[in-house]
């Protein structure tokens, strides 16, 4: 009896980080997302790779709930992420705020600790020092104060990862965060991705630039409204499977991949 | 003008006064958060659709109190902000749009009622014509003390929510993905809107009120980068233009109190937009012509290190 039970927990403990099966979204009537179902391991980088319109950041809104899906299941840890929000951090595109906010890059750290805060706790000198740890790790420690509007457009992308990071989650989703960065960001972005890596922590990426992706990414998950596959990078990233994806408009990869050989 | 004193004397100025700073610091510190989630309009458009609510809550209880208004102005509010979303989801208008037609429907419907009611059986003790522009010598001691408690449920409210309130009119999305109620909170934060028009209606008018809810926000929003200030800082501008507003109207005869609060509203605008720190037009130019003054001395010093290298 106890033994069963026992069974049971392990099970649910076991659980995969992220379990999507059937997962359909529709804007007005036409389809953006049809039936996609995939489980990603625990602790691997994972690159959402298609075309624009392929749906791509539909499908991580859909998976956090932040949009309504028409049908499907989302599992996180082997239950509904509604029960498991405290085990998800998540990096929303840049431009989907309003960086003239009156904030500064510690405060909005300070938002990835709301969700341990409690409805009416105030974040503690403790949440302080580690909304500043999180900045640190971004590089971003001594622009603190600075207020939001005044840092460039990469500064701003790692303000947004050091949030996630405060969030102190197990399962990342992070939406384009190399969208238009610079160069010192992107290198501070991956080391980022890495460490968290090697923290057992898995991070779901949705990636544009196809050049970087064999050196970034475990897994990849090709999506076109339908998932086109998903596996190891090694095997799915593949000149058939790219084709496939995007149709005929992939003419600059062999440049792209012949220029970083 | 009259003594500062002396009209603090009268104590029937004394509830006015009162009542105008409560409505000032009401309207300054919820407009804050509609101005920075870009719904300064929508505020506006609530002011307009209260009329109506005001006016069928009147006939059908026959009593003018602010917890009846209250509640028909929250009913009127409810259907407005429904109207507007309504015609955005289901029509290629944007918000503008769909604000103005809302707004101007509701005002419409709202000067028909009031017509009504002023020849209807309801006779002319109604009064009610007074909340187009607000007569502020018209709030009476209870007024006051129902604006009081009005205004303090507001600010605690704020004050509690303060993070939530924080995170949606910054990033929504993340509010969402955290497990806030957004929408719920989003109602929240438009039916305290609604308390602030009607806290505000009876000494400015629903015409003006918006003012109240965007111009002390603004203002306050050139003094500082951080929210709580911010939050603060409007309040207090708008209690300073309803205490501003009360005196000047009460020193010179015949000046109507609600408008002066509104011109004294705009005076801090004025005064934010050219002196505010950073921002304010004033610190703009002078940072430029440091910089420029700058560029040109380190360019002469690179001329006169050049000439004297070559001397050499």
């Amino acid at each position: 009896m106890s033994q069963t039970a026992n069974k049971e927990y392990t099970a649910s403990e076991a659980a995969a980080p992220l379990t999507i099966s059937g997962l359909s979204v529709a804007y007005q009537k036409k389809p953006v997302l049809r039936n996609v179902s995939f489980q990603v391991k625990e602790g691997e980088l994972i690159g959402i790779i298609g075309p624009n319109g392929a749906g791509k950041s539909t499908m991580m809104k859909a998976a956090l709930g932040l949009i309504p899906s028409i049908s499907g299941e989302v599992l996180v840890y082997g239950k509904s992420y509604k029960e498991q929000r405290k085990l998800i951090g998540y990096v929303p595109q840049r431009e989907s705020v309003d960086w003239d906010f009156p904030t500064n890059a510690l405060d909005v750290v300070l938002m990835g600790t709301y969700g341990r805060l409690g409805w009416f706790g105030r974040p503690r000198g403790k949440d302080k020092a580690f909304a500043l740890e999180c900045l640190e790790k971004v590089g971003m420690a001594e622009f603190a104060d600075r207020q939001i509007s005044q840092l460039s457009g990469g500064q701003q992308q790692r303000v947004f990862l050091a949030r996630a990071l405060a969030q102190n989650a197990k399962l990342y989703f992070m939406d384009e965060p190399f969208a238009g960065v610079d160069a010192a960001t992107e290198k501070a972005i991956i080391t980022l991705l890495q460490e968290l890596k090697k923290q057992g922590k898995t991070v779901i990426v949705v990636h544009h630039d196809l050049a970087t992706v064999e050196q970034y990414f475990d897994s990849v998950l090709l999506l076109n409204v339908e998932l086109q596959a998903f596996g190891p990078t090694a095997d799915t990233f593949t000149q058939e499977k790219l084709q496939r994806t995007y149709g005929g408009r992939l003419a600059f990869l062999d440049q792209g991949r012949g220029e970083r050989l | 003008m009259k003594n500062f004193m002396s009209m603090l004397a009268d104590p029937n100025m004394q509830w006015i006064f009162f009542g105008c700073m409560l409505l000032g610091l009401s309207s300054g510190v919820i407009g804050s958060f509609s101005y920075l989630r870009k719904q300064s309009l929508v505020g506006d458009t609530l002011a307009h659709a209260a009329l109506p609510g005001i006016c069928i809550a009147f006939m059908l209880t026959g009593i003018k109190s602010i917890g009846v208004f209250l509640i028909g102005a929250g009913i009127a509010g409810v259907i407005a902000t429904f109207g507007i979303g309504f015609i955005t989801r289901h029509s290629r208008l944007k918000q503008d749009a769909a604000l103005g037609i809302v707004l101007s429907t509701f005002f419409g419907l709202g000067i028909v009622l009031l017509t009504f009611i002023q020849h209807g059986a309801y006779g002319n003790q109604a009064g009610l014509d007074k909340f187009l522009f607000g007569q502020a010598a018209a709030m009476v001691g209870s007024d006051v003390v129902t604006m009081s408690i009005i205004s303090a449920a507001l600010v605690t409210i704020c004050t509690l929510l303060f993070k939530q309130f924080k995170l949606i009119s910054f990033d929504p999305g993340f509010a969402k993905g955290l497990g806030y109620p957004v929408a719920f909170l989003e109602q929240l934060l438009m039916l305290l809107v609604v308390v602030a028009v009607v806290v505000g209606i009876q000494a400015v008018g629903v015409v003006l009120i918006a003012a109240l809810l965007i111009t002390p926000a603004v203002s306050a929003r050139y003094w500082t980068n951080r929210l709580g200030v911010m939050v603060a800082l409007s309040g207090m501008f708008g209690a300073l233009s309803g205490a501003l507003g009360t005196w000047i109207s009460s020193s010179v005869s015949n000046l109507p109190t609600g408008p002066v609060t509104v011109l004294a509203a705009t005076a801090f605008f004025l005064l934010s937009i050219l002196f505010g720190p950073q921002r304010g037009l004033v610190a703009k130019r002078l940072l430029r012509q440091r910089v420029k003054k700058r560029y040109m001395m380190e360019g002469e010093l690179r001329a006169e290190r050049m000439k004297g290298e070559t001397a050499i």
